[in-house]
């Protein structure tokens, strides 16, 4: 019999794995070498089927999407209890990423904005959806909405992450290839809590740009001017995830002109992307001036959203208080 | 019971350590609610450290360094000087009270102003109130549940 493979999305937007199918004709491999569990992007599986399996009857799961409500959590128990390997796949999983951004505000907020303020809401009647409503037939249930979203180590125990929004396919390919060689061969499996498709350092150690000691007195965005190819973003101004960032994507972003958004999440030993970010920025500023020094950092846009952009539900603090 | 405000102190070795250790010699009193850990720098402190004591329970955070121009590292506190209030924007962005963390130089001699500075920083903190985290632990047990009447729990 085959090894079983699951791939499960909670809270995320299909990215990841659009990213699985971007491997190319590795795809045949995987196909090749297991055989599917529950894969709700791509087939028709029902949560009861993999409730009938044994325990760690899956070999492989790879867990996208970031735990965002009742039923995310309850499939990330359910995929625990049935996988041997379960690993956090993508920014969503792995620390929270954009959805993680809900963390800003709360789930009152948000049900307000979408369902009510938004102009292009049409709602008179003040709808909100609500996890139980009554209706002739009996009662329907949607999942509960948390208020705080969470990364999936946070809620269930994980065995590795594969970091990235989505993940490079080059990177997955390579993962997948090494699973499948390791289960082949029966080769002991890499220590638990390995992050997987990415190395150790930082982004700007994949960066081909050249950095000087240029400091800066204004900070600007992308599109005010044309960057130069060949210097590091940083020093013309432009605020890039960079050195907060794990290395592993192959600076794609920034050799296309495009600063670091920060999604291979926190490189090793760094306590907190933003905190890391917040460093970063510092020591570009030129100025010894309180006031002046107040005035360039005025000059971020969105400087929080920007440094937590991938990573608030795994930061320090985890949730903004409100 | 009143509340104690817990504040962190990240006090360079070179001047504000120093200066702390002039007050206490020289019998100055200050409210014993700051916990000062002595770094070598006040460029040493990284917001890491910053963001963990808040989490980890500070209500306050006051970094002492040297006054501009005497690092005894050249420019140590300038960058720390720079990093604060990038910090505080971060805090106030994140809904905490950037008034929570103070930059301050204090020299070898200023026994004083640490004094005056530490009963100032406790009474504001004090003020302020203490610092609860919401949301932080996940705690399964704490989550929000839908009742389910019976017959749909078959289908």
């Amino acid at each position: 019999m085959k090894p079983k493979l699951a791939i499960y999305w909670a809270a995320s937007c299909g990215g990841c794995d659009i990213a699985i199918l971007d491997i190319e004709d590795k795809i045949l491999n995987v196909a090749e070498f297991f055989d599917l569990a529950l894969w709700p992007c791509a087939a028709d599986f029902k949560y009861k089927d993999v409730e009938a399996m044994p325990d760690k009857s899956i070999t492989l799961t790879l867990f996208n999407g970031a735990i965002r409500n009742s039923e995310n959590y309850e499939l990330a128990c359910l995929l625990r209890e049935k996988s041997v390997v379960l690993c956090a796949f993508g920014s969503c999983a792995a620390e929270g990423c954009i959805p993680g951004l809900a963390n800003f505000t709360t789930k009152e907020a948000i049900c307000d904005y979408a369902y009510i303020q938004s102009p292009s809401t049409v709602n008179p009647e003040g709808i909100i959806p609500q996890p139980v409503t009554k209706v002739p037939e009996g009662e329907i249930t949607i999942p509960v909405m948390w208020n705080t979203v969470r990364s999936l180590p946070q809620v269930v125990d994980v065995d590795y992450i594969v970091p990235g929004c989505p993940p490079q396919s080059d990177q997955i390919a390579d993962v997948v290839l090494t699973v499948i060689d390791i289960l082949k061969n029966g080769k002991p499996l890499p220590p638990k809590g390995t992050v997987l498709g990415a190395t150790d350092k930082s982004c700007c150690d994949e960066c081909t740009r050249e950095r000087d000691v240029k400091k800066i007195k204004k900070f600007i965005r992308p599109f005010e001017i044309i960057t130069d190819p060949d210097l590091c973003l940083m020093e013309q101004g432009i605020v890039c995830c960079g050195p907060a960032t794990r290395a592993g994507c192959g600076a794609k972003c920034v050799s296309a002109g495009v600063p670091c958004r920060g999604c291979y999440g926190k490189p090793i030993n760094i306590r907190d992307q933003g905190a890391k970010m917040v460093s970063a920025i510092a020591s570009v500023i030129d100025s010894t001036d309180p006031e002046e020094i107040e005035r360039i950092i005025a000059t971020i846009p969105d400087p929080v959203g920007t440094f937590y952009r991938f990573s608030l539900p795994d930061s320090m603090l985890r949730r903004a208080q409100v | 019971m009143s509340f104690e405000p817990k504040i962190l102190g990240l006090l360079c070795n070179w001047c504000s350590y120093t200066g702390a250790d002039l007050a206490g010699t020289a019998r100055m009193k200050y409210p014993p609610n700051m916990r000062s850990v002595r770094v070598m720098c006040s460029g040493r402190v990284d917001p890491g450290f910053i963001l963990e004591a808040f989490r980890s329970g500070a209500d306050g955070v006051l970094i002492c360094g040297c006054h501009p121009g005497d690092c005894h590292y050249v420019e140590g506190n300038y960058k720390c000087m720079r990093r604060i209030p990038l910090t505080q924007m971060l805090l106030k962005g994140m809904g905490i009270d950037p008034k929570r963390l103070r930059l301050e130089w204090v020299s070898a001699s200023e026994g004083a102003r640490f004094m005056e500075i530490v009963t100032e920083f406790t009474e504001q903190i004090r003020e302020l109130g203490p610092l609860e985290l919401q949301d932080w632990e996940f705690i399964p047990e704490e989550l929000e549940t839908v009742e389910i009447s019976e017959p749909h729990k078959e289908s």
